[in-house]
Formats: structure tokens, C-alpha cells, sequence
């Protein structure tokens, strides 16, 4: 068949568009170990950087000796935060308006926080540098527990902040505190729980942990004295923010700046933020004259760049007897760690917390959080998910299950009953989001009919009686979580990092000869772009995914965007880059009117082409236009096919998903078994499902390692003792259970292809899916709540506790 | 720091270097000789991002000194490949069944595999997760990597690479 005679559908399904499980483009180089990976990074005369670290958690800096180091043979300078004050830059702003050490400037506030910076021409002469820098320290009373952290009598972490002056986000009422932010309407809400005729408080902690990507952060900084410019390669989930930020910071104005996010091995969060290796390997580069690469070591990650979560939340429903919500209640300490430095949108040093509503139509809601100081490493990202949304949807989900046992009912069937409803789309939650599509029911209801739960709750209750009976020291868990996310930051009435909207972009130029390149603000960690945005384009141009190149993470040639994080690629970028196609198609639309003699309203886009209304056998392909665009446009038009666009969402999206986990948990060893987990998915209209399935699969993983294991834990003199991969929990391929992925399809009504975004979903829906199982299954005996992480010796604990053990 | 004269097979290719006594094999690899297939991932033999093939069988090459290859034969990712270009069975099947994200993993977990074929043609699914325990990936769950494996696995006893289940 020709190019003339093949159907729409054939036509179709060679472009490998929207919809389809296309291969991908960047395995190719993977699976050859030929990807791009900062340390694979090479320069001539290239130096190492490495840092010397504080033992203590809190301790005075009587005097530093850097004179061995100097001697070691290869060392070439060592830095402190003296000759970094030279330049203005011991301390440097964090993306949360607080500022943050890079080298500790007089004492040291958190455990392996950087002190010095040894500069060598290997890793191993920086190491023999690092040994021998001579620190002498004073140490002083740590504060490890954020809530103590408020206590009258509570060390205080940060000198330049001992008053209780304004903050970034208005009045602080101790020298520990950071800010209070809140949302709802706590009269209304006050209102609903005085009402109330069932009512539940419960006292929910989401642990510290860590996005720990396989790849640490790390990066080469090589700045050319003789030009002025400064190139940095390095781990960015935001290129362009890290470009405008270094300029702000220094003296090199942002065209002199050339960042490089190569290939990343991972991000999940770890990657958004600016670190102090990038000051001083920059410094370094600067002082030195020559290239300088820092990469972090495991310890040196788990210990000092972004954890993530440490929220302690006293989370209250109120509800009619019947089992209607009419109130929620969250108020929440917040742990930041030394140095405020959330990956937040700037307005938002809780991020959307205010999404504790989750899927619910509550008519009356209010939460209020507590930003704290400890002696603690400073982040707070945003661990595969938006702003604060897998610690709003954690409490919401246990509270549910909460509230569903004290009034006995099931806790599926009291999710159901108060889901949002279809026909109230778009919803405005009691917080004053607008979610802009979902069909929750049907989701809950396929992902019951899926796992046959009444079957289930059958075999859970005769396993009860059993173990009432004496007949098995097993228990049965189901854990059934409804989520509801809020992705793509952002619209700018809503969003910025340091006062920049956060819009992204696309700019898609088509070659004489029908391929084309895509460069965009976004930077793929492993989510799979370059395959991706390329059958986005293929869908709305007509042309083959395959002759699509995509290119991200290198801002001379990127247009500007804020990265990729918080699901933001598709509902964003994703966007951008239909609308830039719109844009091309438009102008092809007028080329071929004017090829084909006629008036552009009488063509119509038929996939690959434009045609002549009833006339299908006059029409140009797309390809045809392409060649066109470089040689024969109507006269008065600019020759060439490519267009940009920014794009300012007009709303977030809301993907949502059901979550059904089956555990069985052994009450004498309180090892659980996860027996099965399926997760239903609704992300709108669904690009690559291949992807979708692999980004579900990776994020049920990663929830799976958080509730079932995960936690970065201090001792009470501040010690963290869980900074290798020895104690901090990953899990293997032995222990990660198998995942059913099942999928409903609403898009979102505003997002120009109805996509919404996948790859946090599961993380977001999962971490409360498994702590349901373990909690459900210990229900039955009166618990209601048993904190995470639901390690062997925590469930061991909570049966003793019980007295399950006599 | 004196250096030791070492020698090895290297993806096929003799090697004759001059390296420190202290320097880890992922270092000389990735530094020395350019081989940057395998990846460093942690500091405690966890991650497996590092493994290559030594004297046929699967190590974590940060584990390893430089020395103690001395007179070995190693293979590394980038000697998976036939001398003409085509890919091992396990590189195909990785990307034809989603066995990989990030990308970081996936030299030192091919590497594994590779060597898990050779001790076990025909490895049940539990078989291949012990396996690979040794290899962390933070990005897929695994699920697609084992399938992949048995995939490759089929291939190579001369079965068909099965199209992925839905």
C-alpha cells in the first residue's frame, strides 16, 4: 500500500503516537553502558573535591588546621568557610527564603554537615586530604526532637536567628520555629467537630527518609578564566534554576553560566535543590583554574542532601453516625532540619498540604503546620510526589480507616460513600482547590471487583476466628487506599521558585525533510522523555516518533523551565509541547491551503496530512509541508516550520488511583508478607502505557521501602544511624512483591491532551495502602494506629504491645 | 604512592597498567581506563552498580583492588556486544520488556545476569530474584527486570523472546 491508499488507523500506528507502547529511545545507549552520567565526565587537568564533615550534631568550631591536608602530596587548596567568605559566599539562599551554610561558619548545626572542602588532583590524594584537616570542636546541647523543639528550654540551632523575628512566611514565635502556615477555615471546621457525632483524633507520623537515587549527586564545575564562563555539569532535576541562582549568588552574570544536566541515574527529589558541593567545587574551579568535580558517596547523600517527609500529624475526622464526614482537622510539626531548605514553590513552605482532603467531599476542613529547626540535616523534598502530598494523602488515608473502625464499618464501603461523585467535577475542595476531573467510584469499584474484596474480608474474618481460637499465629491484612494527587506546578498565580512562574516550555523546530527536535525547560531522571514528548509530537504533527529528537539539560540551548519534579513533565511540558505542535500545524495548515489552492477552512487534518474536505485525494503530508515551509511559502510569510511555547497551566491536575494491599503478617516474628498488591491508576489520557506501567511498578517499590522499612533515625546526641545502605532500607528483588496494574482513563478537561501525570501516583497511593494492611490486620484487637515503618521489629512491638505474645 | 605493574584481559583486549596499590578496580576502570559502563552507587558493596565479570563470576568491582585482577580476564558491559555491533540477548530483552529507567543500574545488573545465565540456563522466577539481590534498582521494581531475564533467557536456549504480558 502507498502512502495514498493506507488507511487513517495503519497510518496511525506508524507514527508510534499517543497511546502507544513505544520502545525506548534511550535504552539503546543504556543497556551498551553508554549513557552520559556526570562522573563519567572526563576533563583535562581535572581535580577532585572532597569534603571534611562534622562528627557532632552541634558543636562550636574552636579552630580549623588545614596545614597537613595542604602538605599531602596532590592536595591543591583546601577550602573553608573563611575563603569563601572572600567571596561572599560561606552562606548561600535556600529555595525556602532561609539561607543555609555552605561551609560551617562557626559552628557546626546537623551530623556530616561540610566544614571543609579538600581539592585534589585524585579522589584517593583528596581523601588523604580530608583525614588530615584538624578540626577542634566545642560541643553543645543538640535538639533532635521536633516537638520539643519549641520548648522553653530547647537548644537552639541557629544564631543568626535567636530572636523571634519575622521569617519568610510572617511571624515565629520561638528562636526554633520557622513558620505556621495554615488553610481552611478553622472556625467552620471548629463548627463541623462540635457538631459531630463521631469524632477521631490519632496522632500520625510520616519518618524521615530519603529519595536515595542509585546515582548521588554530584557535579564538574569548570570556569575559563580567560572568557568568564562558568560550565557546570551536574545532577539537576532543574538546570535552568540552578543557572539563575548561581548568577544571583555570584558575581557571573546568567549568559556567562552554562549548565549541563547530562544523564541522571535517578532523582525522585534529591535532585532539585542546590547543594554545597556545587559552591565549592565552583569556587574551586575559580581558585584553581581548572576543572573540579565533587561526587557525593552514599553516607555523604543518605546523611546531608534532601531527605524527605518528617511530618508529625494529629489528623481528626468528624462524621455523623451513619458514616458521612462533616470535618477534618490536621495540625502538624514539621521538621526541617537546620536550614530551611524545602524544594517548595516559594509561597508554599508547606507545599500542598492542603490536599488532606484527598478524595473526600468534606464540607468542612482546616490545617495548620509548624515549620521547626533541629539539629538535622537541612531539605524536605518532595520524594517522588508534589509538595507535602504523599504526607497529606498518608494522613488522610489512616484516618479514614480510622474513623471506619470506630463507627464498624467497612473501610472500603466508607470511602465509597464519601467519595467526590462524578457530576461534582470540577470540585472545589473545603481548602479551595479546584480538582479538575475524576471518576472515583468506578475506580474504587473496579479495583474491589478486581481483587474480589468481599472474598477477601471473608477469608480475613475466618482467619480471625482462627487466630482467636489458637488455630494460627497469622493475621490477615487489606489495605485499601483512595489517593488523590495535585501535580504539575504550576500556574503562576499560584507558583514560583524565588519570584519565577512556573511555567515550562517547548520550542520544536521540523527539519526541510519531515524530523525534527524538541528541546525542553523539563529534565528527564529516567522517566523516559526522549521517547515520550517525541509521540506527543507524532500524535499532533503527523509525523514519526522515531524522527522526533527530544533534548533536555543544557540551558544554552533548552528554552527556560523549572525542571522536572512533582509530576510536572507532562501536565506542563507535556503542554507546551502540544501547544508548540498547534503552533507548527497551524502555519502548515496555510502552507498547504496555499499548495493546494483552496481556503484553509476547507482542509481538515487527517493524521500525517492536511486534505480537502470532501475531496480525500487532494492533500499534503506533513512531510510535504516540511519541505515546503524551506521553500515555497506564500508570500508574506517567514520561511521555516518551528515554534516555542511557554506554558502557564491554567489549573494542577488531579490524578487519583485505588490501591488494594493484602498482607499477612506472622504475630511471633512480625515479618509481613505482602501477598498481593493492586494498584488501579487514572491519569488521564495515557501517552506510553508501557512507561505508565514501569513508572507504577517503580513507585509501588519505593512506597514499599518507605512504610515497610524506611527511616532515617537520630539518637537523642543527634547521631544518624542509618546512613548507609548497611541500615537504610532498599528494598531487592526478593523482598518487593509483585504489582497488578489496572488503569481507568478520565482526562483532565483543561490539559490540551487530557494528560495528567503518573510517576508519583504510586508512591503518593502506595506508603498508605501498605501501613493500611499492617494497621487493618491488628484492628480487629482495638489498635488503630501503629507507626511506620512497619519493619519486623515495629510489628513484632505492636502485637507485644497487645499482648499477643502471652 | 609506589605503583604495581598490573596486567589483564579487559572485554577481550590485553591491558598492561601501572596502579597504586589502593586503587579500587570501579576506580581504575572508570578513571584509568575510560570504562565507565559500570557505575559507583554506594560505598559498601550494596548496590551491585559496579559488577563486572571476573574470572567468570559477578563482583562489586569497589570491592575489588586494581591488583587483585592482576593476570584476570574481566568483562564489563561494554564487552556484552558481538564484535559486529549486535546485542546480547539480555541488552535486547532489557529494553524490549522495560527492564530499565534510569539507566544507572542497568550495566552492573545485565553484567549479573549475564553471569546468573551461565551458572543457571533456565532459572525460575524466585531463582532469578536471588539472583539479582545483589544489584539495587530504584527505578523499575524489578518485575520488568526479571522478565527480561527469563525473556533472554529463552532466547538464548533458543526460544523466541516472548511478547511482554499485558
Amino acid at each position: 500500500m502507498n502512502a495514498q491508499t493506507e488507511t487513517s488507523e495503519a497510518r496511525a500506528e506508524k507514527l508510534e503516537g499517543i497511546g502507544c507502547k513505544r520502545k525506548r529511545v534511550e535504552d539503546v545507549r543504556f543497556t551498551q553502558g553508554k549513557g552520559n552520567y556526570v562522573d563519567d565526565l572526563n576533563l583535562p587537568n581535572m581535580l577532585y573535591g572532597d569534603f571534611v564533615r562534622s562528627p557532632y550534631a552541634h558543636a562550636r568550631i574552636k579552630s580549623i588546621d588545614t596545614s597537613k591536608a595542604t602538605a599531602v602530596p596532590g592536595v591543591v587548596a583546601v577550602l573553608t568557610a573563611e575563603e569563601l567568605k572572600g567571596v561572599n559566599l560561606a552562606w548561600m539562599p535556600t529555595l525556602a527564603g532561609d539561607k543555609q551554610m555552605v561551609l560551617a561558619d562557626g559552628k557546626v548545626l546537623f551530623q556530616n554537615q561540610e566544614v571543609a572542602f579538600v581539592v585534589a588532583t585524585d579522589r584517593y590524594a583528596a581523601a588523604d586530604g580530608v583525614e588530615l584537616v584538624e578540626v577542634d570542636y566545642e560541643d553543645l546541647p543538640v535538639n533532635v526532637d521536633p516537638l520539643k523543639a519549641m520548648d522553653a528550654d530547647a537548644a537552639i540551632v541557629r544564631e543568626d536567628r535567636t530572636d523571634t523575628g519575622d521569617g519568610a512566611h510572617g511571624p515565629r514565635k520561638h528562636p526554633n520555629h520557622i513558620f505556621s502556615w495554615e488553610a481552611g477555615e478553622k472556625a467552620a471546621a471548629d463548627a463541623a467537630f462540635d457538631k459531630a457525632e463521631v469524632t477521631v483524633k490519632e496522632f500520625i507520623q510520616y519518618p524521615r527518609c530519603h529519595p536515595c537515587p542509585l546515582e548521588t549527586c554530584q557535579c564538574v564545575a569548570s570556569f575559563d578564566k580567560i572568557t568568564g564562563d562558568l560550565t557546570l555539569w551536574g545532577t539537576f532535576q532543574a538546570p535552568h534554576v540552578i543557572r539563575t541562582v548561581g548568577s544571583l549568588i555570584s558575581t557571573i552574570p546568567e549568559h556567562k553560566i552554562h549548565v549541563i544536566a547530562p544523564d541522571i541515574g535517578g532523582g525522585f527529589g534529591n535532585k532539585v535543590g542546590a547543594y554545597p558541593g556545587y559552591i565549592c567545587a565552583i569556587v574551586a574551579s575559580i581558585v584553581t583554574g581548572q576543572p573540579v568535580k565533587w561526587t557525593e558517596d552514599r553516607i555523604e547523600n543518605l546523611s546531608t542532601t534532601a531527605f524527605a517527609r518528617d511530618f508529625h500529624m494529629e489528623t481528626e475526622l468528624a462524621c455523623t453516625k451513619d458514616g458521612r464526614i462533616t470535618g477534618l482537622r490536621v495540625y502538624t510539626i514539621a521538621d526541617h532540619g537546620a536550614f530551611d531548605a524545602c524544594a517548595n514553590a516559594s509561597k508554599w513552605p508547606a507545599g500542598l498540604f492542603s490536599i488532606v482532603s484527598g478524595s473526600y467531599d468534606i464540607p468542612a476542613a482546616y490545617c495548620l503546620v509548624d515549620g521547626v529547626y533541629t539539629n538535622k540535616a537541612p531539605g524536605g523534598v518532595a520524594y517522588r510526589c508534589s509538595f507535602r502530598v504523599t504526607e497529606a494523602a498518608y494522613a488522610i488515608e489512616r484516618a479514614m480507616d480510622i474513623m471506619a473502625q470506630k463507627l464498624g464499618m467497612d473501610p472500603a464501603e466508607f470511602r465509597m460513600k464519601n467519595l467526590i461523585k462524578r457530576e461534582q467535577f470540577p470540585y472545589t475542595s473545603a481548602f479551595g482547590w479546584e480538582y479538575d476531573s475524576g471518576d472515583y467510584q468506578t475506580a474504587l469499584k473496579k479495583a474491589m471487583d478486581s481483587v474480589d474484596y468481599k472474598k477477601l474480608r471473608e477469608e480475613q474474618k475466618a482467619k480471625q476466628e482462627a487466630f482467636k481460637r489458637g488455630e494460627t499465629r497469622e493475621l490477615m491484612g487489606i489495605g485499601v487506599a483512595f489517593f488523590t494527587e495535585i501535580v504539575g506546578a504550576g500556574p503562576s498565580r499560584a507558583c514560583d521558585i524565588l519570584g519565577i512562574a512556573m511555567f515550562d516550555s517547548a520550542e520544536i523546530r521540523i527539519h526541510p525533510t519531515g524530523t525534527g527536535i524538541c528541546r525542553l525547560g523539563t529534565k528527564s531522571q529516567g522517566q523516559g522523555h526522549e521517547t515520550t514528548y517525541a509521540q506527543i509530537i507524532a500524535t499532533e504533527l503527523g509525523l514519526a516518533a522515531d524522527g522526533i529528537t527530544v533534548e533536555e539539560g543544557n540551558t544554552d540551548t533548552a528554552p527556560y523551565g523549572l525542571g522536572t519534579y512533582g509530576s510536572r513533565s507532562t501536565p506542563v511540558s507535556g503542554a507546551a509541547t502540544a501547544m508548540a505542535c498547534r503552533k507548527i500545524k497551524a502555519k502548515a495548515q496555510m502552507i498547504a491551503a496555499y499548495m493546494l489552492e483552496v481556503h484553509d477552512d476547507d482542509l481538515e487534518w487527517d493524521v500525517d496530512r492536511f486534505r480537502v474536505k470532501g475531496n480525500p485525494e487532494r492533500f499534503k503530508t506533513m512531510t510535504e509541508l516540511a519541505w515546503a515551509a524551506y521553500h515555497e511559502v506564500p508570500a508574506g510569510m517567514e520561511p521555516g516550520l518551528e515554534a516555542v511555547n511557554y506554558y502557564d497551566p491554567p489549573n494542577f491536575t488531579f490524578p487519583f488511583g485505588a490501591y488494594i494491599c493484602v498482607a499477612d503478617i506472622d504475630v511471633d516474628t512480625g515479618e509481613t508478607k505482602i501477598r498481593r498488591f493492586y494498584a488501579l491508576d487514572d491519569c488521564g489520557t495515557r501517552i506510553n502505557p508501557m512507561i505508565i506501567e514501569g513508572q507504577v511498578h517503580g513507585g509501588l517499590t519505593e512506597a514499599f521501602g518507605i512504610a515497610m522499612g524506611q527511616e532515617l533515625y537520630y539518637d537523642e546526641g543527634g547521631n544518624i544511624t542509618t546512613a548507609s545502605l548497611m541500615d537504610y532500607f532498599l528494598p531487592t528483588a526478593v523482598e518487593t512483591p509483585k504489582w497488578e496494574t489496572d488503569w481507568t482513563t478520565t482526562p483532565s478537561p483543561h490539559h490540551p491532551i487530557g494528560a495528567k501525570g503518573v510517576g508519583e501516583s504510586p508512591n503518593v497511593g502506595g506508603v498508605p495502602a501498605f501501613s493500611n494492611a499492617v494497621n487493618d490486620a491488628f484492628a480487629f484487637l482495638g489498635s488503630t494506629h501503629i507507626q511506620m515503618p512497619h519493619d519486623s521489629w515495629r510489628t513484632w512491638e505492636a502485637a507485644e504491645r497487645l499482648g499477643l505474645h502471652t | 604512592m609506589a605503583k604495581t605493574q598490573i596486567s589483564l584481559t579487559l572485554n577481550g583486549k590485553q591491558i598492561e597498567a601501572l596502579v597504586e596499590p589502593r586503587t579500587l578496580l570501579i576506580h581504575f576502570l572508570r578513571d584509568e581506563l575510560k570504562i565507565t559502563g559500570p557505575h559507583i552507587g554506594c560505598d559498601t558493596t550494596h548496590c551491585g552498580a559496579c559488577t563486572v565479570d571476573l574470572d567468570g563470576k559477578s563482583v562489586k568491582s569497589c570491592t575489588v583492588f586494581a591488583v587483585q585482577a592482576d593476570g584476570a580476564e574481566v568483562l564489563t558491559i561494554e564487552g556484552m556486544a558481538q564484535a559486529d555491533g549486535t546485542l546480547h540477548p539480555l541488552q535486547q530483552a532489557f529494553r524490549e520488556h522495560h527492564g530499565l529507567q534510569c539507566g544507572f543500574c542497568t550495566p552492573g545488573m545485565i553484567t549479573r545476569a549475564y553471569r546468573l545465565l551461565k551458572e543457571n540456563s533456565n532459572p525460575t522466577e524466585d531463582e532469578i530474584r536471588m539472583g539479582i539481590s545483589g544489584n539495587l534498582c530504584r527505578c523499575t521494581g524489578y518485575q520488568n527486570i526479571v522478565k527480561a531475564i527469563q525473556a533472554a533467557a529463552a532466547e538464548m536456549a533458543g526460544g523466541q523472546v516472548k511478547e511482554a504480558a499485558e
